[in-house]
């Protein structure tokens, strides 16, 4: 078992899903993606953890992890800005609103602001490229977002 | 088998054969680099590509298995370019430093672009920047030469079992590394080198450390001593163009003396010592009941993952250190004795199949036991042969010399410590003896030959059954333990008395240091070199070797004595699989 394992708890509901599909083939993403509904993302003990109860060697779960980028191995932002950067959000001015943000929050893309509220992330299509540029903050989706608007949707989540 | 067409010729193959497979056993080579005989081909590199009839696109021969009525075309004008378009891609984003390489001469990169005649660049080379790992004292990665080509993740998880490296990130970013961006050395790595022995160019190769043993034999206040281990005999030839199995002890003995060492051992000699200790050993749990099985402990890489990942064996595990580290030990004792040499000032050194060898000699305060660093530097076979070259020797002229006394000479049952099943039958031949006071009719024990990743067997010694198990290639040994585990859980007999592991497939004659392109071919060739190395000895049995008893007589006493204790055996202790 590695040094790490034993300082995470997953939830109750975490622990019976990963007992429900510890013996199926392709379980490893399920899980995976539970923990990160979980934790935000997949810090380090998660992974010791979801090794020792799949037994699973931890290389594998980094090699899937590391593969896709859904799964996130810093923890991001209370607030994760999500900026898509598709085709049609591109052509809007999507980029336009990373370097904005980027600017308004004082951090780059992937970074966290130091009080850990915000983070921005530039993501594939999120499929409603008629709001195009859109941002996505947790459930809620911004559409037609302009740079003025932004320091006002920032406030809305302070 | 199945009938097909290479090249329009009708060839019968084996039906469990890929294309390459086929396409090879019929002389025609197709080239690959990322194909191995040992592992099971996942089509990485893309230049195996071939033509089938009745197929629209090219199939990778690796990965297409053969079938009745198949036919390919395995070269033309338009394959060769396109192989030659595969390599030129792969070439920008290596580094072009073949002369500062470690693999220059044995790049099978560098011998494709030789013989596909590549003499442009032309694609932007895009390198990438990540530093080296060289957090162990056995292997270097340097990822900026690799080529993904995934040799070493699949010997290290395939073969081994050990899952230290892996895969990371993808796309251009992709990389071969530990999990959580750790080094090897905080990873499970067991330093067994497979990986460098696998990988088909610079990007995973053994810390070389031929400078030290030329600062050492330069420096006139050293008393430079050097053994070679059993498996470097049989292989080191290969460098220098020799049949793989050819018998070198002398010419390598002649090599290391005109090398400028000043006495030439053997790890054999040592070897019989161990089966004096740990067949002791064995007997005294076998008739006093002690704890069974007994699991054999000579090789640094199996050690290093038996305390990582089965550390409820350490009571199963001989107490015997390695036959490398006890000739260190008596190197700076014993011999310094006899010849009156301030152990302070002797620099040891051993010549060792193996890349985990250069761990084990710092692996913990055991190995100081004569009050200094028992054995100063490990070389690989690979080192040294690199080292011979370099020093203008040629090899194949040599004569044959004789090794030094007093810790020279060895038995039979010594030199077979180098392949697997060998440990088992040598220890078994003294344990015979020790256990009824005569010797085996027959001292060749064919139930634990082989290359079968396990073998079981039983040994009658005088109506008392003796239940042996051997593995080799890491991988298999989980299989074994397992049913130990099971055993002790349930409170039911032990499958097993004795068990011999080696980490490496086919033993050390294939360890991760050995001359590089090792097939199991090779692999059975060079066993037969060993096998033939113990028939025409006249000794044969380790409690036999003269030196062995003068050893005993004069220095150690007897076997499991104190003396031997406090030199020849060492502890064991549970480690985390990842340290941090």
């Amino acid at each position: 078992m590695a040094v790490a394992d034993g300082t995470i708890t997953f939830s109750p509901a975490l622990n019976s899903f990963i007992n429900e599909w510890k013996e199926k083939p392709g379980n490893l993403i399920m899980v995976l993606h539970k923990v990160q509904e979980e934790f935000g993302y997949i810090p380090r003990e998660a992974a010791d953890k979801v090794a020792g109860m799949l037994e699973v060697p931890l290389a594998k779960i980094y090699g899937v992890i590391t593969f896709y980028h859904f799964f996130k191995l810093e923890k991001p932002g209370k607030y994760n800005i999500q900026v898509c950067l598709g085709t049609a959000c591109y052509l809007k001015g999507g980029s336009n609103l990373v370097d904005e943000l980027e600017g308004l929050l004082g951090i780059s893309i992937n970074e966290v602001t130091k009080d850990g509220k915000f983070s921005i992330e530039g993501v594939r299509c999120v499929g409603c490229c008629g709001l195009a540029p859109v941002l996505v903050i947790g459930e809620e989706v911004h559409g037609k977002v302009t740079k003025d608007q932004l320091p006002g949707i920032i406030a809305s989540y302070t | 088998m199945v009938n097909m067409k290479i090249n329009g010729q009708t060839v019968s193959v084996p039906a469990e054969y890929n294309v390459l497979q086929a396409s090879r056993l019929n002389n025609i080579n197709i080239p690959s680099l990322c194909y191995h005989p040992d592992l099971p081909a996942w089509a990485a590199c893309g230049i195996c590509v071939v033509k089938m009839e009745n197929s629209p696109k090219m199939v990778r021969a690796c990965a297409t298995p053969v079938a009745e009525g198949m036919s390919i075309i395995t070269h033309d004008p338009e394959l060769h370019t396109i192989r030659k378009t595969v390599i030129e891609l792969i070439l920008s984003t290596h580094p072009n430093d073949c002369l500062k390489c470690g693999r220059n001469g044995s790049c099978e990169l560098q011998k494709l672009a030789a013989d596909y005649g590549i003499r442009e660049q032309p694609y932007e080379v895009r390198l990438q920047d990540i530093p080296q790992d060289d957090s162990t004292p056995s292997i270097i990665l340097n990822p900026e030469k690799c080529i993904k080509c995934g040799r070493c993740a699949q010997v290290c998880q395939t073969l081994q079992g050990v899952w230290a490296l892996e895969f990371v990130g993808r796309g251009d970013e992709t990389r071969i590394a530990p999990a959580a961006n750790l080094t090897l050395d905080d990873s499970p790595c067991i330093k067994c080198g497979q990986c460098s022995a696998h990988c088909p160019v610079g990007a995973i190769f053994e810390r070389d450390e031929t400078r030290l043993f030329l600062n050492a034999v330069n420096d006139p206040d050293k008393h430079v001593a050097v053994q070679i281990a059993p498996a470097v005999r049989v292989a080191i030839g290969e460098a220098f163009g020799m049949e793989p199995g050819t018998i070198c002890t002398g010419k390598t003995y002649a090599a290391l003396r005109r090398l400028g060492a000043d006495a030439v051992f053997d790890t054999n000699f040592a070897a019989d010592l161990t089966i004096m200790e740990e067949g002791s050993e064995f007997v005294q749990r076998f008739t006093q009941g002690g704890e069974m099985p007994q699991i054999t402990s000579c090789c640094p890489a199996w050690t290093d993952y038996m305390e990582k990942y089965y550390s409820d064996m350490i009571p199963n595990f001989s107490t015997a250190k390695s036959p490398m580290m006890m000739q260190g030990a008596l190197t700076k004792t014993y011999y310094a004795d006899q010849k009156e040499i301030d152990p302070k000032k002797i620099f040891s050194v051993a010549i060792m199949p193996c890349t985990a060898k250069k761990f084990e000699i710092v692996r913990d305060d055991n190995m100081q036991a004569s009050g200094y660093q028992d054995m100063d530097l490990v070389l690989t076979t690979r080192e040294l042969s690199r080292l011979i070259r370099a020093s203008g020797i040629d090899f194949l002229t040599l004569p044959d010399e004789s090794a030094d006394s007093p810790i020279g000479s060895y038995s039979g049952a010594g030199t077979i410590f180098g392949n697997t099943g060998g440990v088992m039958e040598a220890a078994l031949r003294t344990a015979y003896n020790l256990v009824t006071g005569e010797d085996l009719a027959d001292v060749e024990i064919p139930a634990v030959r082989g290359m079968d990743g396990i073998r079981k067997g039983e040994i009658d010694i005088k109506g008392t059954k003796v239940k042996v198990a051997v593995a080799h290639g890491m991988a298999n040994v989980s299989v074994i333990l397992d049913e130990i585990r099971e055993a002790r859980k349930n409170n039911t007999e032990m499958p097993y008395h004795f068990i011999e592991v080696m980490a490496c497939r086919g033993g050390c004659i294939a360890g991760g240091g050995q001359p590089y392109a090792t097939t199991d071919n090779i692999r059975e060739k060079r066993i037969e070199g060993l096998y033939r190395d113990d028939s025409m000895n006249v000794v044969r049995c380790s409690h036999e070797n003269p030196e062995i008893k003068q050893i005993y007589t004069d220095f150690l006493g007897s076997p499991l004595s104190e003396k031997s204790h406090h030199l020849l055996h060492t502890t064991y202790q549970a480690r985390p699989v990842y340290k941090r």
